[in-house]
């Protein structure tokens, strides 16, 4: 604070810090306590409200763990969340090593331009270029048919559409944390590990994995905080039996009309995303710190 | 099990860069082996061809006798030691050591005997569970070492593994070493740019220059009678005189400089009529000496404890450097004056140019 004030002086450290106050009470504190109070409250007529039923309780998210199909839904966005995090790690790490220790400076400039153009265009653009290719008469069903690799097309959509769709969305959130922490590696270590009999699986798990842990960790989080979040992927590509929590939050909201249990939802994943991340970062042994660098 | 190392003819291109020239050489079981040579000679290049890093793009490397083509560093049986030393920071010191054997599948019980046996050898015993990081420079230099000669090499490959310390504890860490070779028998291959490590250590040296060997001998035949002018100007101080060799006799040669006439020992490649340059060593030239007497004017005496330096420039404008041991000081001349040297023939060698 008083490093604040003495390089930019009184005047410009009060609005810095007024800013940031008016950031995190306006945007990030003033939103999360008006949904905590709408998920407390029960969905009331207008004339209702402040009367003698508008009172505080844990009907709407007591409603979630009766309710069988929502609690489903609920859980197995939890874990689909993980399996995408991890599916988009098995893609990224691959990548992000050979970016790091291997690409020569002009392989390193044409792979990132490669990854990072697509993400110049609207997340639902690119999820909808998944849609096309994965169509039913599309052209992955084309290829694989003509080939002769299957006899008949498949039905992508659903579960395994939405997971490509997901992984191919957050490949950036996983590459960029995971090609800084391998890049920041000492090539010689990796020589020494070669050097003293080391196969190229414990070359990655004693040397290259424990070094790159905070990229990893932060990559981890990042992906199943967008995948549990996400609506598009879901809503584009899914099928009836593959519905994503997000799809009945936004169904209470704007379908259901009753905001209370949409909050109520949507409150309950965010405390459960959290939950996630902070036993992620545990396992990992990583600080939350060491993610925010 | 020490190996023997044998580059037969070997020669290395990076794209368009050429790095070594057909180098051939042997290094015999058991030896302590340096190679030397300014930054960028192509020493490393060498050494990482030796551990299996890279494949010479001509030659073959022969360890034990046996060619080593196709083999990664992981099937060698040579260990390295990196510049950087390269520890594992996230792992303990025992584990760091132990790196080799877990690769190898050695037990967990068998692992931790053997590296506290190696952390008895490098004087660390108890510092087993510390981190690297916890260690002094000197220290982790040890653990280095150790960690090589867990796998039992026949080869210890050393990448100038002083260069990081400071001078004292390099000293120290020269002696240790060669200490350590002489203990274990293992052939080390040391690479560096510090002529006197090179000199102190060694049982042969090769130097390098530009991608090419220059010579390979003993640390005193190297000092005494270097076969190249390189090796004459980058091993060790020297005083050049460039002229014509008029006459070789009875091992003397005889070489008209702008000075007069010298006598020194006929080196490698000296023929009559040649163009060529003598080479004085500093300790080699005495004040007042008579024979093969130089003129010179003295610019500067630095007195460093146990010898005196002499800077100055001769006649035709060559540096001098004279070294003068501080027992003999009242010899010295002193900056400023016009002063003669002059040094036994059996003491300077002359080369011919090119």
């Amino acid at each position: 604070m008083g490093d604040l004030k003495n390089r930019f002086g009184t005047g410009l450290s009060t609005i810095f810090l007024a800013l940031v106050f008016f950031w995190l009470a306006g945007m990030v504190l003033a939103p999360n306590l008006m949904m905590i109070d709408y998920a407390l409250r029960p969905n009331l007529p207008p004339a209702a409200l402040g009367g003698p039923d508008d009172t505080y309780s844990l009907a709407n998210i007591l409603y979630l763990a009766n309710e069988p199909t929502h609690r489903a839904i609920f859980f197995k966005t939890i874990w689909a969340s993980g399996l995408v995090a991890l599916v988009t790690f098995l893609v990224c790490y691959p990548i992000a090593f050979w970016l790091a220790q291997r690409a020569t400076t002009g392989q390193l400039a044409i792979a990132m331009m490669l990854i990072i153009i697509p993400f110049f265009i609207n997340e639902v653009l690119r999820t909808l270029a998944w849609f096309i290719i994965l169509a039913y008469r599309g052209p992955l069903n084309a290829v694989l048919t003509n080939t002769g690799l299957i006899d008949a097309p498949i039905r992508w959509q659903g579960d395994g559409g939405v997971l490509a769709a997901m992984v191919y969305a957050y490949i950036l959130f996983m590459l960029l944390p995971i090609y800084n922490a391998i890049e920041s590696l000492e090539k010689a270590q990796i020589e020494a590990a070669r050097d003293l009999g080391a196969s190229r699986w414990r070359i990655h798990t004693r040397v290259v994995i424990p070094h790159a842990k905070a990229g990893i960790a932060t990559g981890f989080v990042f992906t199943f905080m967008l995948a549990a979040g996400s609506y598009i992927a879901p809503a584009l590509l899914g099928s009836p039996g593959s519905r994503w929590f997000t799809e009945i939050i936004y169904n209470w909201f704007f379908e259901g009309g009753d905001w209370n249990r949409g909050a109520a939802y949507a409150l309950v994943l965010l405390v459960l995303c959290l939950a996630v991340v902070l036993i992620t970062l545990r396992l990992f042994r990583v600080n939350l710190t060491d993610v925010a660098k | 099990m020490s190996h023997s190392v044998e580059l037969a003819g070997i020669g290395m291109t990076f794209g368009t860069t050429r790095a070594v020239s057909d180098v051939s050489f042997r290094v015999e079981a058991g030896e302590f082996f340096s190679i030397l040579g300014p930054s960028g000679c192509g020493k490393t290049t060498i050494l990482r061809m030796i551990a299996g890093f890279i494949d010479p793009t001509e030659g073959r490397v022969l360890i034990g006798d046996r060619d080593m083509k196709g083999l990664g560093p992981n099937q060698r049986p040579t260990a390295m030691i990196f510049q950087s030393l390269a520890l594992f920071p996230l792992m303990s010191v025992r584990d760091n050591i132990a790196f080799g054997l877990e690769a190898r599948g050695v037990g967990r019980a068998e692992r931790r005997a053997k590296a506290d046996d190696l952390l008895r050898l490098i004087a660390l015993e108890g510092y087993g569970d510390r981190m690297p990081g916890e260690l002094s420079g000197g220290q982790r230099q040890r653990v280095a070492i150790a960690r090589a000669l867990a796998v039992e090499p026949g080869v210890l490959l050393l990448d100038e593994p002083l260069s990081a310390l400071d001078l004292k504890l390099r000293q120290r860490m020269r002696a240790e070493l060669r200490a350590l070779q002489k203990r274990t028998g293992v052939t080390f291959i040391y690479i560096t740019h510090d002529q006197s490590e090179a000199l102190a250590m060694s049982d042969r040296v090769a130097v390098m220059s530009s991608g090419f060997l220059q010579q390979v001998a003993c640390p005193r035949e190297l000092y005494d009678n270097p076969a190249t002018p390189f090796v004459a100007r980058f091993v060790g101080e020297t005083n050049a005189l460039a002229g014509r060799i008029t006459a070789l006799e009875g091992g003397l040669a005889q070489i008209q400089t702008a000075l007069g006439p010298l006598t020194g020992r006929a080196g490698q490649g000296a023929g009559v009529g040649q163009a060529g340059t003598i080479y004085i060593r500093p300790e080699a030239l005495i004040p007042g000496h008579g024979t093969n007497a130089l003129g010179a004017d003295i610019e500067r005496v630095d007195f460093e404890g146990a010898f005196a330096l002499v800077h100055g420039r001769f006649a035709d404008g060559a540096a001098l450097a004279a070294s003068v041991p501080s027992t003999r000081l009242a010899d010295a001349p002193l900056p400023g004056q016009r002063a003669a040297f002059g040094f036994a023939p059996e003491h300077a060698v002359v080369l011919g140019d090119g």
